[in-house]
């Protein structure tokens, strides 16, 4: 990896693959090794034993949890995502748990095993409306006392539904239906002008973009695959050539010469005299 | 607490002979006191922003809390979904706005991981030397208000003197003094003035050293100050572990665990520092232990200073990074290249990763879904509060009320990240 995230031991990868195949057992749906992480997919009914498994058993040795996140896919049949972010302190290295639900299953909590996960839950709960049996404090924690609707998922709009103030003849904070004095921009990057992509026997060796950063139909993983197995990394303090035009001459630029302006012989002589083009001065 | 009655008395002024009425408010003995709960917050000089802590109390004991966060929530990680991947790093800023630049540095790493970014040698050790920059401004504020939330007012003073120095280095390197916008997927925004660097070395030699140790001087040892830290809120490792702790809650338990040792990240894997570990994991290790982090950032710093090469600031890939003023002015293809990095931004191409860096206050994280085009589909953010937080419920259970500002101020709390 070229990038200078932080290095956990990410040697250990395919053998934490093989070590939570034979723990999981049918519980692992699938296990991918993905742009350095390890990522487990796990059946959402063993949730509990998956992750007791992973934080107890030698080899594994999950200490810790770190993160629940909680990600919105509309388009899947179950829209939501739950990930379990793991640390284990003596292997040195990270796994995240990946769980999907909807919003009427339920997902068994976790906080029979870390205590933090309490809130983080709730969070989940909260900001997406995915529902954690077991946890006993399951309320709202980062919205409005009383608010409404789930706001990260993805069809909750940006401007939410209320806005709130401080109405000065009711003498206390009002809630009243979002009024925006201007629509939110959003533009759409993704170009309809690129069109129908035609691709041709050996085009795929192409599918590279051409730079890091430009659009790609390639994922982070086979991008990262595929730049490893290139060459060796370039020096990175190599100096910087960047564009074709390095001087700034005005035979480069195509400025023309520049006027010198304000010579001796341009003033008047006599410091006083404003000239002017005419004659309207006297000499 | 309930006193019964010890024998039933027909004759009023017998019962108030033995004290149990008054002939001023004659009832029949002592009712039981129950638990009363109290609001602590959201608006208290103590709670270190809008906290609001429900505090069931029995006389002046900490039965239960019940934090309340929320109140700073903006909804941060629903604006970055729809923003382009550069216009939001000023979001992090306004996560821990006392510690802006450690916050960016996770964003950034995690977008370069993504994108399988190269960053030249020294945007890394000018992000690491910003870093440790940010962790001291970091611990100075926490120090002093933690100082100050146990009652004494000098050394806050003290190390805002040396707050103010940091702000106007951050000033002279981003043109901001807190929110600095600093950090950029691929190296940093511009490259410092070489007046900078030598005034902040001589900051490092000089001011930083003696007014800091006077400071911790006038509290490390103090009387006072041990009584109402030393065994305040003790935590054991087990407890740390399960309940989610990083950073200086962590190391103040004992584990010496510090990702910038153990899952080095830019150039930190070069640099030379000691990781302090409390011995007994209460209020008194947390504060001694950031003490110590603030003596080892200052000695990155110079390694940095001592170390740091020539070259270019920022990863010289056209796609990611736009080009300088200087250069638009010449070339037409730079031009395109600026405005589409300034309207479309880049695409970052699919896949999820979770980057984790030792932030001032601990393990801040970004979990970040990226799915081929210029924003961001998702980015959960790990605050390090949220855990810490939590556990203030088991830590002040069974101490005074007046041990919880003590707790809080050890725990570092900022609710624009908590809250987000």
């Amino acid at each position: 990896m070229r990038a200078p995230a932080p290095a956990f031991a990410a040697d250990l990868n395919g053998d934490t693959i093989e070590a939570a195949r034979t723990a999981l057992g049918s519980a692992l749906l699938d296990a991918v090794d993905r742009v350095g992480e390890v990522a487990l997919y796990v059946d959402r009914g063993s949730v509990v034993t998956a992750l007791r498994a992973l934080r107890d058993t030698p080899g594994l040795e999950y200490q810790q949890l770190m993160e629940i996140a909680g990600v919105d896919y509309p388009d899947r049949p179950e829209r939501f995502e739950v990930v379990y972010c793991l640390l284990s302190l003596t292997r040195n290295h990270r796994i995240h748990v990946h769980v999907s639900t909807d919003e009427e299953q339920p997902v068994e909590s976790v906080t029979g095993l870390w205590p933090v996960a309490g809130w983080l839950e709730r969070e989940i709960y909260d900001l997406f409306g995915v529902l954690f049996t077991g946890n006993r404090d399951l309320r709202r924690i980062l919205t409005d006392y009383g608010s409404r609707g789930h706001p990260l998922r993805k069809d909750f709009p940006l401007s939410g539904y209320v806005e709130m103030r401080y109405s000065e003849t009711e003498k206390r904070v009002v809630y009243e239906p979002v009024n925006l004095a201007q629509d939110f921009r959003n533009f759409d990057f993704q170009s309809p002008w690129e069109g129908a992509v035609y691709v041709l026997p050996g085009d795929e060796k192409g599918s590279l973009p051409e730079a890091k950063g430009a659009p790609t139909p390639l994922s982070a993983d086979a991008l990262q695959k595929a730049d490893a197995a290139k060459t060796p990394s370039a020096p990175a303090a190599a100096p910087s050539e960047p564009y074709g035009k390095t001087t700034s001459g005005t035979g480069d630029t195509g400025a023309g010469k520049a006027d010198p302006g304000n010579q001796p012989q341009d003033k008047p002589k006599d410091p006083a005299v404003i000239p002017t083009k005419g004659h309207g001065q006297q000499s | 607490m309930s006193v019964a009655p010890a024998t039933e008395t027909i004759d009023p002024y017998v019962d108030e002979l033995l004290g149990q009425t008054s002939a001023a408010q004659p009832t029949t003995g002592d009712v039981t006191i129950e638990n009363y709960t109290i609001n602590f917050g959201p608006q208290h000089p103590a709670a270190h922003g809008v906290l609001r802590l429900v505090m069931e109390l029995d006389g002046e004991i900490v039965e239960r809390i019940d934090p309340h966060v929320g109140f700073l929530h903006r909804g941060t990680e629903k604006f970055i979904e729809h923003k382009t991947y550069i216009q939001s790093i000023p979001y992090f800023d306004r996560l821990d706005y006392c510690s802006p630049m450690c916050m960016e540095h996770t964003y950034v790493l995690a977008i370069e991981k993504l994108l399988d970014l190269e960053v030249p040698i020294r945007a890394q050790y000018l992000r690491v030397f910003f870093a440790e920059l940010t962790r001291i401004m970091n611990h100075l504020l926490n120090l002093g208000s933690h100082v100050m939330d146990v009652g004494a007012m000098t050394p806050n003073l003290w190390l805002f003197e040396l707050r103010e120095d940091t702000f106007n280095f951050y000033e002279r390197a981003s043109g901001a003094r807190m929110h600095a916008n600093y950090f950029r997927p691929g190296g940093v925004h511009q490259d410092v003035p070489l007046k900078l660097l030598t005034d902040i070395a001589d900051w490092l030699d000089t001011r930083l050293p003696r007014l800091f140790e006077d400071a911790i001087g006038l509290v490390a040892d103090n009387r006072i100050f041990k009584q109402r830290n030393v065994d305040i809120a003790t935590v054991s490792r087990d407890d740390a572990i399960a309940w989610g702790f990083s950073g200086p809650m962590i190391r103040g338990a004992g584990i010496p665990w510090d990702l910038r040792r153990s899952q080095p990240y830019d150039v930190y894997a070069k640099m030379n520092f000691d990781v302090p570990v409390g011995t007994r994991g209460d209020c008194y290790d947390r504060f001694m232990v950031r003490v110590e982090e603030v003596r080892q950032s200052a000695r990155i710093m110079k390694q940095c200073l001592a170390e740091m090469p020539e070259g270019p600031v920022a990863s010289l890939d056209r796609k990611v990074m736009p080009p300088k003023r200087g250069e638009m002015k010449q070339s037409m293809e730079a031009l395109i290249h600026h405005f589409k990095l300034y309207t479309e931004g880049f695409h970052v191409p699919a896949g999820e990763v979770y980057v984790a860096t030792e932030s001032p206050k601990g393990e801040f994280g970004v979990f970040l879904v990226a799915d081929g085009t210029n924003k961001p589909y998702r980015c959960k953010i790990r605050p390090t509060a949220f855990s810490h937080l939590q556990a203030m419920d088991f830590m002040s259970r069974g101490h005074m009320l007046a041990d919880t500002t003590a707790i809080l101020g050890a725990l570092d709390i900022v609710f624009g990240e908590c809250d987000r």
